[in-house]
C-alpha cells in the first residue's frame, strides 16, 4: 500500500488544561472519502482543526505528502492545498458570492479563477444564481455549497469538510452528500469529512473513523460499521431520518 | 363627494387641535424642566454674596422654540411622512436606470471641487476668497483625507483603531523638524513623512496583532497618548509644549509664495496675497485626497486589499484560506498610517506652526466618527460625512445673528460639539449603517456591459 496522503499519529490537543484529544490516529489515502463520526464534544472538530493547525497538536505528529505539517502555521498549511470548509461555514458575509469564490483562489491569485468558478457553479447551480448577492443573505444551504465551493477554488489535494450537514433540511444534505460524491468520482478528490449525521456520512464513505471522548474506538470501511451493531445502537438507532 | 371634502377638512383641524395640545404639553414640560437651570441662574456679587439672576426672557424662548417645535412636527412633519409612507407603500417598485448623475457623481465632484477655487474668487474676490478655501475647502479636504486613511485600517480591515491621530503628528513633527533642523523641501519630506509614519504603524501593529474589537482599539488608544506625551516631553527636538513654529512654506515647482520679486504673486504680475498661496494649498489637499481614494479604489480589487476585507468578515477563515493574516494586518496599519502622515505634514506646512495640541484623542475620535458616520468602507459616505460634519461646525462661525437671541455673550463655536453629538445621534438612529451603508462589490464575472453601452450613447449622442 502506498503511503497516505495524511498521516495523523498520536496526537494529543489540548485547551488550556482540557485534554480534548488523547492518542488520535487516524490515516486518508488519495482518492479516499474519510469519514469522522461522533456525538457532540468527542474532539470531531477539534481533530479537524488540528489538522489546520489551530489549536496545534501538543505531542504526536501530523504529516501530508510525507511532509511533518504538526507545527506549520495555519495558512501555510492551507498552500499546501489542503481546503477547509470550516464548522459553521464561516463564509464572509458581506463580501458576494463571487468575491467569496476570489478569496478561496488566492493562493493562485485568481490564475485559474474563470475555469474553476465555471465549474463550482456547475457543481452548485443555485451559487451561480447567486453570484452579486451578499454572502450573508444566502440560505443555510447554499452557504454551505458556498463554504464548499470556496474550499474547491483552491484546488485542493485534501478537502477537510467540517459538518456540512448541520441544520440543513434532509434534502439539501442529500444534494450536498451526492456533491461530495461527485467530486470525488470524477475528479478523484480526497475528502476527510467530519459528521453527526452517522448514516449519510457511513453510506458515502470508503472508510470511517468512531472518535469517542478524544479517542478512536473503531474503524472499518462505511459499510461494515453501518452493520456494526455498537455503531447502530449508538449513533444511527433514533438518529435516522 | 361633499361627505369626503368634509372628512379630509375635519381631519385637518383634528389634527391641527392636537397639535396644539401638544405644542402646550411640551411647553409646560420644557417650562417645568428649565425653571431652575435657566430661569433662575445663582451668581456671585461683588461681596461674595450669592445673588439670584432672573432670565425670564431666555426661558420664554426655550419654551416658545419647543412649543413651536412641537407644533410644526405634529401639524405638518409627522403627517407628510406618514403620506410618504404610504404613498412608496401603494406605488408599484419602479426600476429606475441609474440617473446620469448619480452615475458620474465622483466625476462631478471632482470637477467641482478643482473649479471650486476660480468660482469663489470670481464670485468674493481674491481676499475674500481666504475664508471659504481655507475655513471650508482645506479643512473640510484635510479630514476627507485622514477620514480615508483610517478607513483603510477601520472600514476595510475592520481593525478598530482609536490613536489614528498618532500618524497625523508623526506626519506633521516629520516634516516640521526635519525642514527646521536640515532645510529640506516639502516635496521631498512628503514622502519620507508617509514612511517614517508608515513605520509607526507597523510599530504599533506588532504588538497588536492578536488583538481585536475593544482590547485592539485600547491599546490603539494608549498608543496614540504615548506619540502626544512624547512630543510634549522629548523637549530638546520638540521644544515640547511650545511647539514648532516657522515652518518653511511649500513651493510650487521652486516658486516661493511670498512678497519676494521672484515670488508668486510678482512672477504673474498679480497684486501680493496670501489668498494664492492657500488656493495653491487646497490644490495640494485635494490632488493627496484624491490619491487616497484613488489606492484605496485600486487596492481593493487587488488581492491585499480583498484580503483586508476578507480579515474584517472573519480572520480564521482568511487563514484557512492561506491568507498571512500577519503581513495582511501590517499592510492595512502601514497603508493607513502612511495617508495620515502625508496628511500630517500638509497640515504642517498649511499651518507653519505644530504643537502637541493639535494631536488630542478628540482628533481621532472626529475622524473615527466621519469614518463610522459615512458607512465603513464607503468613499462617498465618508466624503460627505466630512463635508458635514466639518462644514457644519465651520458654519456655526457664521452663526452671529443668534447673538441677538442669547445675549452678546454667546459664541456658537462653543456648541460645536454639542452639535456634532447630536449629529451623530440622528444619523445613528435614522442611517445605522451610515449615509452609505452598502458595500460596492468589487468582483463581476461579466463586465456591466447595459451600462457601458448607454454610457456611450449619453456621452456621444
Amino acid at each position: 500500500m502506498t503511503a497516505p496522503l495524511l498521516s495523523v499519529r498520536g496526537v494529543e490537543t489540548y485547551y488550556g488544561n482540557i485534554r480534548a484529544l488523547s492518542g488520535v490516529d487516524v490515516e486518508v489515502h488519495r482518492g479516499e472519502i474519510v469519514s469522522l463520526i461522533g456525538a457532540n464534544g468527542a474532539g470531531k472538530s477539534t481533530l479537524m482543526m488540528t489538522i489546520c493547525g489551530s489549536p496545534q497538536a501538543r505531542t504526536g505528529s501530523i504529516s501530508f505528502e510525507g511532509q511533518e505539517i504538526t507545527r506549520l502555521p495555519m495558512h501555510e498549511i492551507a498552500r499546501l492545498r489542503i481546503a477547509q470548509s470550516p464548522e459553521g461555514r464561516r463564509i464572509f458575509p458581506r463580501m458576494t458570492v463571487l468575491e467569496n469564490l476570489q478569496m478561496g483562489a488566492s493562493l493562485d491569485n485568481l490564475k485559474h479563477f474563470k475555469d474553476d468558478v465555471e465549474k463550482v457553479f456547475a457543481l452548485f447551480p443555485r451559487l451561480k444564481e447567486r453570484q452579486a448577492q451578499r454572502g450573508g443573505t444566502l440560505s443555510g444551504g447554499e452557504q454551505q455549497m458556498l463554504s464548499i465551493g470556496r474550499a474547491l477554488m483552491a484546488r485542493p489535494k485534501l478537502l477537510l469538510l467540517d459538518e456540512p450537514s448541520l441544520g440543513l433540511a434532509p434534502l439539501i444534505v442529500k444534494g450536498i452528500f451526492e456533491a461530495i460524491k461527485k467530486l470525488n468520482n470524477q475528479e478523484g478528490l480526497t475528502v476527510f469529512l467530519v459528521e453527526q449525521n452517522a448514516f449519510g456520512a457511513l453510506k458515502l464513505s470508503d472508510r470511517a473513523y468512531v472518535l469517542v471522548n478524544g479517542k478512536v474506538t473503531m474503524s472499518g470501511t462505511g459499510k461494515d460499521l453501518l452493520a456494526n451493531p455498537e455503531v447502530r445502537a449508538a449513533y444511527l438507532e433514533g438518529g435516522r431520518h | 363627494m361633499a361627505n369626503v371634502a368634509s372628512t379630509t377638512a375635519s381631519a385637518g383641524t383634528e389634527v391641527t387641535a392636537r397639535a396644539l395640545r401638544e405644542a402646550v404639553f411640551t411647553g409646560l414640560i420644557t417650562l417645568g424642566l428649565f425653571f431652575l437651570f435657566v430661569g433662575l441662574k445663582t451668581d456671585q456679587n461683588i461681596r461674595n454674596e450669592l445673588i439670584l439672576t432672573e432670565r425670564w426672557g431666555l426661558l420664554a424662548t426655550f419654551v416658545a422654540v419647543s412649543m413651536v417645535g412641537r407644533f410644526l412636527i405634529v401639524a405638518y412633519v409627522q403627517p407628510w411622512l406618514a403620506q410618504r409612507k404610504a404613498v412608496k407603500a401603494a406605488a408599484p417598485e419602479i426600476v429606475k436606470g441609474e440617473s446620469f448623475f448619480s452615475r458620474n457623481l465622483s466625476k462631478i465632484a471632482i470637477v467641482a471641487l478643482v473649479l471650486y477655487p476660480p468660482v469663489i474668487v470670481a464670485l468674493v474676490g481674491v481676499q475674500g476668497s481666504l475664508k471659504w478655501v481655507d475655513n471650508f475647502g482645506i479643512q473640510i479636504l484635510i479630514y476627507v483625507m485622514l477620514a480615508w486613511g483610517l478607513n483603510i485600517v477601520v472600514g476595510l480591515a475592520g481593525l478598530l483603531d482609536l490613536g489614528y491621530v498618532a500618524f497625523y503628528a508623526v506626519g506633521a513633527y516629520s516634516y516640521a523638524l526635519l525642514s527646521s533642523y536640515f532645510g529640506l523641501s516639502f516635496w521631498v519630506l512628503l514622502p519620507v513623512a508617509g514612511i517614517l509614519a508608515a513605520l509607526w504603524g507597523v510599530i504599533l501593529g506588532f504588538p497588536v496583532l492578536r488583538l481585536r474589537g475593544d482590547y485592539l482599539a485600547i491599546v490603539t488608544l494608549a498608543f496614540g497618548e504615548i506619540i502626544r506625551l512624547v512630543l510634549i516631553n522629548w523637549t530638546e527636538v520638540t521644544k515640547g509644549t511650545f511647539g514648532v513654529s516657522g515652518i518653511a512654506k511649500a513651493t510650487l515647482f521652486g516658486i516661493k509664495f511670498d512678497a519676494s520679486k521672484d515670488g508668486f504673486a510678482a512672477l504673474f504680475g498679480l497684486p501680493m496675497s496670501s489668498a494664492y498661496y492657500k488656493i495653491f494649498l487646497f490644490y495640494l489637499i485635494l490632488g493627496l485626497a484624491l490619491l487616497t481614494a484613488f489606492v484605496t479604489i485600486r487596492l481593493r480589487r487587488m488581492p491585499v486589499g480583498r484580503a483586508w476585507e476578507a480579515l474584517r468578515e472573519d480572520e480564521i477563515a482568511c487563514r484557512s484560506l492561506g491568507i498571512n493574516t500577519v503581513t495582511t494586518k501590517l499592510t492595512a496599519f502601514a497603508t493607513g498610517a502612511m495617508f495620515g502622515g502625508f496628511a500630517g505634514s500638509f497640515f504642517a506646512v498649511r499651518q507653519g506652526f505644530v504643537s502637541p495640541e493639535s494631536f488630542v484623542f478628540l482628533e481621532s475620535a472626529v475622524i473615527l466618527a466621519i469614518v463610522v458616520l459615512g458607512g465603513m468602507g464607503s468613499l462617498t459616505g465618508i466624503a460627505v460625512a466630512a463635508v458635514v460634519m466639518i462644514g457644519g461646525t465651520e458654519i456655526l462661525r457664521e452663526l452671529t445673528f443668534l447673538k441677538v437671541i442669547f445675549g452678546p455673550a454667546f459664541t456658537p463655536e462653543l456648541y460645536r460639539m454639542l452639535i456634532f453629538g447630536l449629529a451623530m445621534v440622528i444619523v445613528m438612529v435614522w442611517k445605522p449603517r451610515g449615509f452609505v451603508g452598502s458595500r460596492e462589490p468589487t468582483a463581476f464575472l461579466h463586465e456591466r456591459k447595459a451600462i457601458s453601452g448607454s454610457f456611450t450613447k449619453e456621452g456621444h449622442g
